[in-house]
């Protein structure tokens, strides 16, 4: 017998009621609405007010005549990124091993454990509690710690970019897996469907936006998390640079880095929402 | 498959406009003729809730033949769509039983078929993918339905809207989707749950004629859970009325109208009477034969 079903009334209606009220690919956030450009016009002036913010900047630096160790005119930011993009490589790279490794450990642990958790109301409500806690608590604070604890390659990183990301792709993955729509799972049980038939068929594409909402806010923290890692203690990465540029006054290769990390932000960003305008654009 | 002859059927189009048709009050079992397909003994059912038990069915007894058409209609509340639940295996009951071709349902059964009020299309599923969806559960290959699946799709006329996504259909479209998807494996017997509640007048109007003409041309047996008492009578070869929570068995109305039945026909004094004579029963919750139309004060004829 249908376990999930045995001690429901059948009548349908408040289900779907608090739908409108939940968050989605499409309305997570005020940049969600952010769109391709539609014309040539629309590109023509999204490119020419990108070319007066930073020409305007340019202009301004040079006209108030801020020092480049202040703050460093574009053009300066914008030589420095070509110029001495060789020495800023392995750094890049060490930054995304870690970001890449602890994110698909903090992930792939998340998602299985929203999965798998919100099937036991109880075993939630005694976990959920510890789950904030890693949420709220900002994971930079542990890295010296675990430097201690496991030296200084690049483990101590990867762990705290799984601890931040992970509670982060549970948290919104779970609120989807919680999202139980009884008339679809009713229909599926009719046909005789399994548990597993009805996980894969009606639970999973029914919490698929809210995943993708969690890898995406997982991803950025994983990625807040790993600068901050290498800012902390670590002889490499873009945080590292960070602070080797800044210790040095060389301001141009301290934007040229801001840059580059402004740059993956917007990529994962990006990345997620084609994700989500793919799988998850009938919840529009 | 039980193809069952019935000879109220044949009713051309002369037998739409015949007028007063009597309606006699007596309980009658299902014809003889006709194998029981569903038999519900004894059903009893609690709920257990967070406030307390709910007591939705009691002691309630029915018995559906192959190709027939049965209604069940009560007020609010009074268990209809859990006698529903029960029959397709949902639903376990407390006490009781439900026996389907003479074997005892314990979980859903491939010969059921079932329609809920909300179309439930997977809204990440085109309707074409949707109507494959009980394929992919059951396993079956779809390729030897494809007429059939094709055939239902152009008999509700949905033929051309494959690809689209069910939020670019109306309700009505919708619920037609479903009947196709309900009917494309072929199951002998249809339980369905109030399908037409959340549509408008004119669209369940079409569904019911709809719904007759497909079990006219399939001959499935079909009970068909509603609060509308026009649309219990006029599809139903029995309507079947409950009393308020927790349901027992009011009174069985059998309906002889001829079929093919009309809209035009809910509007005679005939079907009018049996209206009156089933909102009493729901009211009052029991039956007291055909006088009781006479205290609404309307002149019938």
């Amino acid at each position: 017998m249908a376990s999930d079903l045995r001690d429901t009334i059948p009548t349908f209606g408040q289900a779907d009621a608090h739908r409108q009220e939940e968050v989605s690919v499409r309305n997570w956030s005020a940049l969600s609405s952010v769109s391709v450009a539609r014309s040539g016009w629309e590109a023509l002036v999204i490119v020419l007010v990108a070319v007066a913010v930073i020409g305007g900047a340019e202009v301004w630096v040079r006209a108030a005549g801020i020092e480049s160790y202040v703050f460093p005119k574009p053009s300066e930011i914008g030589r420095a990124l070509i110029d001495n993009f060789d020495l800023f490589r392995p750094h890049l790279i060490a930054t995304l091993r870690v970001l890449f490794s602890g994110y698909a450990l903090g992930a792939a642990v998340g998602l299985v454990l929203a999965a798998v958790i919100t099937q036991f109301p109880f075993m939630e409500k005694v976990i959920t509690p510890y789950i904030l806690l890693l949420v709220t608590t900002p994971m930079i604070a542990l890295v010296p710690l675990l430097i201690l604890k496991l030296g200084f390659g690049d483990s101590p990183r990867v762990i705290a970019v799984a601890l931040a990301a992970g509670p982060m792709v549970m948290i919104n993955s779970a609120t989807g897996f919680r999202r139980t729509d009884l008339g679809k799972i009713a229909l599926a049980r009719s046909y005789g469907a399994s548990t597993l038939q009805i996980f894969a068929r009606i639970r999973f594409p029914l919490a698929l936006p809210m995943i993708i909402v969690g890898l995406m806010v997982g991803a950025i923290f994983g990625l807040l998390t790993a600068v901050g890692a290498e800012m902390v203690g670590s002889g490499e990465g873009l945080g590292n640079r960070l602070m080797f540029y800044s210790a040095r006054i060389q301001m141009a290769n301290f934007f040229a880095i801001i840059v580059m990390l402004a740059v993956m932000g917007i990529l994962i960003y990006v990345l997620f929402y084609a994700v989500g305008k793919k799988w998850a654009s009938w919840e529009a | 498959m039980v193809q069952q002859q019935r000879p109220d059927v044949s009713g051309g189009p002369g037998a739409e406009r015949s007028g007063v048709v009597p309606f006699p009050a007596q309980v009658v079992a299902p014809a003889a003729a006709r194998p029981t397909m569903m038999a519900v003994e004894h059903a009893t059912k609690h709920y257990k809730t967070r406030t307390g038990s709910v007591h939705a069915l009691e002691d309630l007894s029915l018995e559906v033949a192959a190709g027939e058409f049965v209604c069940v209609l009560g007020p609010s509340g009074c268990g209809k769509s859990t006698l529903l639940w029960a029959m397709s295996g949902l639903h376990d009951l407390s006490r009781g039983r439900i026996v389907l071709n003479g074997t005892p349902v314990r979980g859903p059964r491939p010969e059921i078929g079932m329609i809920f009020q909300d179309a439930n299309l997977l809204p990440w599923r085109n309707l074409w993918q949707n109507i494959h969806f009980p394929f992919e559960i059951k396993k079956l290959d779809a390729r030897p339905y494809r007429d059939r699946v094709r055939g239902l799709v152009d008999l509700v006329g949905l033929t051309g809207f494959e690809k689209k996504m069910p939020r670019e259909l109306s309700g009505g479209m919708q619920q037609r989707a479903s009947i196709v998807r309900c009917l494309s494996y072929d199951p002998s017997v249809i339980l369905m749950d109030e399908p037409f509640g959340a549509l408008d007048a004119f669209t369940r109007d079409e569904m019911n004629l709809l719904i007759q003409k497909i079990w006219m041309e399939t001959g499935k047996t079909i009970v068909f859970v509603t609060h509308n008492v026009t649309e219990a009578i006029f599809l139903a070869d029995r309507v079947v009325v409950l009393t308020p929570r927790p349901g027992r068995l009011a009174h069985v109305f059998p309906i002889d109208l001829p079929r093919p039945r009309s809209i035009d026909q809910t509007f005679s004094p005939g079907f009018i009477r049996t209206v009156l004579g089933i909102k009493r029963t729901i009211e009052t919750g029991a039956y007291a034969g055909d006088e009781t139309t006479q205290a609404v004060g309307i002149e019938l004829d």
